[in-house]
């Protein structure tokens, strides 16, 4: 089996996040880091490897970004990924959620994985949609929010955090499966890993490598278009209850939570 | 959210990020950093305070670590090791000061960072295979044993004797203050093998637990490092073999001068490192907490002390990274090293106080943990050489 992991770079969670007015995208100015959300993914395809119930060929980290992206991927290899495909164009700039699935989905026909897997979100664009997109244009399966993986007789079983409750579906493969964060607790890469990951192949392609149709990526082949930019509207004070007289207090609080109907 | 590469949370935007990094630490130094801070972060930090109540934390620790490397950072990869350098070690010491305890950072420190070394420098291929590679698995843990009721930083005065016998040594004096000396399976022990004893007649001989003769007289109880086991330990008549010496014989007092150096840097990193967390929490506090209906960071009287804070920080990040970056490049950094180490433990222990008073009867409670790092740091200016030697090496450096 070979498996593929989507992953992407990300603005770091602690660096505080703003729009670019002009371009009217996320600035991604800053320290980066690799999706939270994909290092569960790569862990998935390491604990499907180490699990036994298939053979596992290969693991390759796939990305699409500029080229400071190639930490991402270095990151993703120290995880435990065999190898890495680095998408890198000028001409991709600016595509929305469609193109880049799209594009991603050209990289994939060429590495013709059994498994795609990916985090459920990104920590920046936070679609969720990239997944779908994916195996929309691979004509595969497509699953989301996956917080459980097992292999049976060359299916998966999954199970998929629902709005009220779980799903257990069975998958037959080859499926693109994006996964939550719920599904297992990334390793700690070793040092060894870190420094070892940079000798590990890397390819780096281009549009044209993966037969992209430039009409159909970047700026002007996205379907959407940010027309305008606005703040979240500022948050209405809390009301603030001094306590003064504790079964005051308590009653205040008490008949807020009524009115509110937030008492059973 | 449980990203290994992730930045811990609670921190105010902008803060705790991932920085470029900072002479003589590389990008890949500074991933190292990020996955090793959360290690720290998640591993061990929630387990501080129950290992300081119980002044004593697991041998599982060691375990633990060893199993992502934490122990092998800069040996060679055939003993175990991560294969790579003292650079590495150097990020690991200054993150491990965010753990919430000195004790258990100096526990692990004394075995990684002062106990281990000279075995791999000094140490027969034998030797390394005997005691380095378990260490670095961490199926044996290590003591470093020089400091005696009559000698520190004079290291001459060492009485500990050691006298030749057939096939090898009888040892007998006393050792004390010795960080892991309850649990520790071997102590790096400085013995006097002359019996003039001075500069040219120490030597080292690696003493293992089960010696006859080799005993734990006493678990000291301490001001601060609650976490860690000192002990005092006494030889009475440990018959231990030639092939535990270390090194040449008589040659001991180069193999002592040669660990100082890295000993006395990896605490300016740890000071490095703590003064950088205090601050953080520090601030985070200061914007919290109103008086007199403004955070009191507002108030100029706290600003200029965070103000105060962040400059020794800075300055004791400077001259450690300094020194460091000359000590890996292999040149003469006795100076920068000493000024590194006597600049930051004064500071760390100085910013934990001022961090104290801004945090006001709220740190002089448990729970904060500032009383527990005041407590900590205040061992920065003796041990590994006081405050006072550090100014008489750098004195006579000047000529004087």
């Amino acid at each position: 089996m070979k498996i593929c992991v989507l992953v992407k770079e990300v603005p770091d969670a602690a660096v505080e996040k703003r729009m670019d007015p002009s371009t009217k995208r996320l600035d991604r100015s800053g320290e980066k880091n690799l999706n939270p959300f994909d290092t569960h993914a790569i862990e998935a395809a390491m604990q499907i490897k180490e699990g036994g119930a298939v053979d596992v060929d290969e693991i390759v980290a796939v990305t699409m970004g500029p080229e400071s992206a190639v930490r991402a991927l270095h990151k993703a290899v120290s995880l435990g990924a065999d190898r890495s495909v680095h998408l890198t164009d000028p001409a991709l700039a600016g595509s929305d959620v469609c193109a880049t699935g799209y594009a991603l989905a050209q990289v994939l026909k060429a590495e013709s994985p059994d498994l795609v897997l990916l985090g459920q979100q990104s920590d920046d664009g936070e679609c969720y949609t990239v997944g779908a997109v994916v195996a929309d244009h691979l004509q595969m399966p497509s699953l989301t929010q996956v917080i459980k993986i097992d292999v049976q007789d060359g299916k998966l079983r999954c199970e998929r955090q629902a709005e009220y409750g779980y799903d257990t579906v069975e998958v037959e493969l080859p499926a693109v499966i994006s996964v939550g964060d719920a599904i297992n607790e990334p390793r700690y890469p070793s040092l060894k890993a870190i420094m070892g990951a940079k000798k590990k192949p890397l390819d780096t392609k281009s549009a044209a490598d993966v037969g992209i149709d430039p009409s159909r990526v970047g700026e002007q082949g996205s379907r959407t278009a940010v027309l305008a930019i606005n703040p979240p509207p500022a948050k209405e004070p809390g009301e603030i209850i001094e306590d003064e007289d504790t079964d005051e207090t308590v009653q205040k609080i008490v008949s807020w939570l009524e009115e509110r109907k937030l008492l059973a | 959210m449980a990203g290994q590469w992730t930045s811990a949370s609670g921190r105010a935007p902008g803060e705790g990020a991932p920085r470029a990094p900072a002479p003589p630490f590389t990008r890949e130094h500074e991933d190292f950093r990020q996955v090793t801070r959360s290690f720290v972060e998640r591993e061990l930090r929630p387990h501080a305070q129950e290992w300081e109540d119980a002044r004593w934390f697991p041998n599982e620790v060691f375990r633990l670590l060893a199993a992502h490397g934490y122990l092998g950072l800069k040996y060679p990869e055939e003993y175990g090791g991560q294969g790579g350098d003292y650079l590495h070690d150097a990020v690991f010491a200054e993150e491990l000061a965010r753990c919430g305890s000195g004790g258990l950072a100096a526990g692990i420190g004394a075995h990684t960072g002062i106990a281990t070394p000279p075995i791999w420098k000094f140490g027969t291929e034998e030797q390394k295979r005997r005691f380095l590679a378990p260490a670095i698995r961490g199926e044996k843990i290590a003591a470093l044993g020089i400091t005696e009721p009559g000698a520190g930083s004079d290291v001459a005065g060492i009485r500990t004797h050691a006298r030749r016998v057939d096939g090898g040594f009888v040892v007998n004096g006393s050792k004390t203050f010795i960080t892991n000396g309850v649990r520790a399976d071997f102590v790096v022990t400085a013995v006097r093998t002359t019996p003039e004893g001075g500069h040219r007649g120490l030597s080292f001989l690696v003493i293992e637990k089960g010696m006859e003769g080799f005993s734990v007289s006493r678990k000291l109880d301490k001001l601060g490092w609650h976490a860690s086991d000192t002990a005092e330990l006494a030889f009475d008549d440990v018959l231990v073999p030639e092939e535990n010496l270390l090194g040449e014989e008589n040659r001991g007092f180069y193999l002592i001068m040669a660990n100082f150096q890295w000993e006395r840097l990896l605490m300016a990193l740890g000071a490095v490192g703590s003064m950088q967390a205090t601050l953080e929490r520090t601030l985070e506090f200061a914007r919290e907490r109103r008086a007199f209906g403004r955070p009191i960071g507002r108030h100029q009287a706290i600003r200029h002390k965070l103000a105060e804070m962040a400059l020794k920080l800075e300055t004791g990040r400077a001259l450690t990274y300094n020194a460091l970056r000359l000590f890996a490049e292999g040149h003469d950094a006795v100076r920068e090293v000493t000024m590194a180490k006597l600049k930051t433990q004064r500071d760390a222990f100085e910013v934990a106080d001022a961090a104290l008073q801004i945090h006001g009867g709220a740190g002089y409670m448990k729970e904060y943990e500032i009383e527990r790092a005041l407590r900590d740091l205040r061992l920065g200016p003796i041990g590994g050489g006081t405050d006072e030697i550090m100014r008489e090496i750098l004195g006579r450096q000047l000529g004087l």
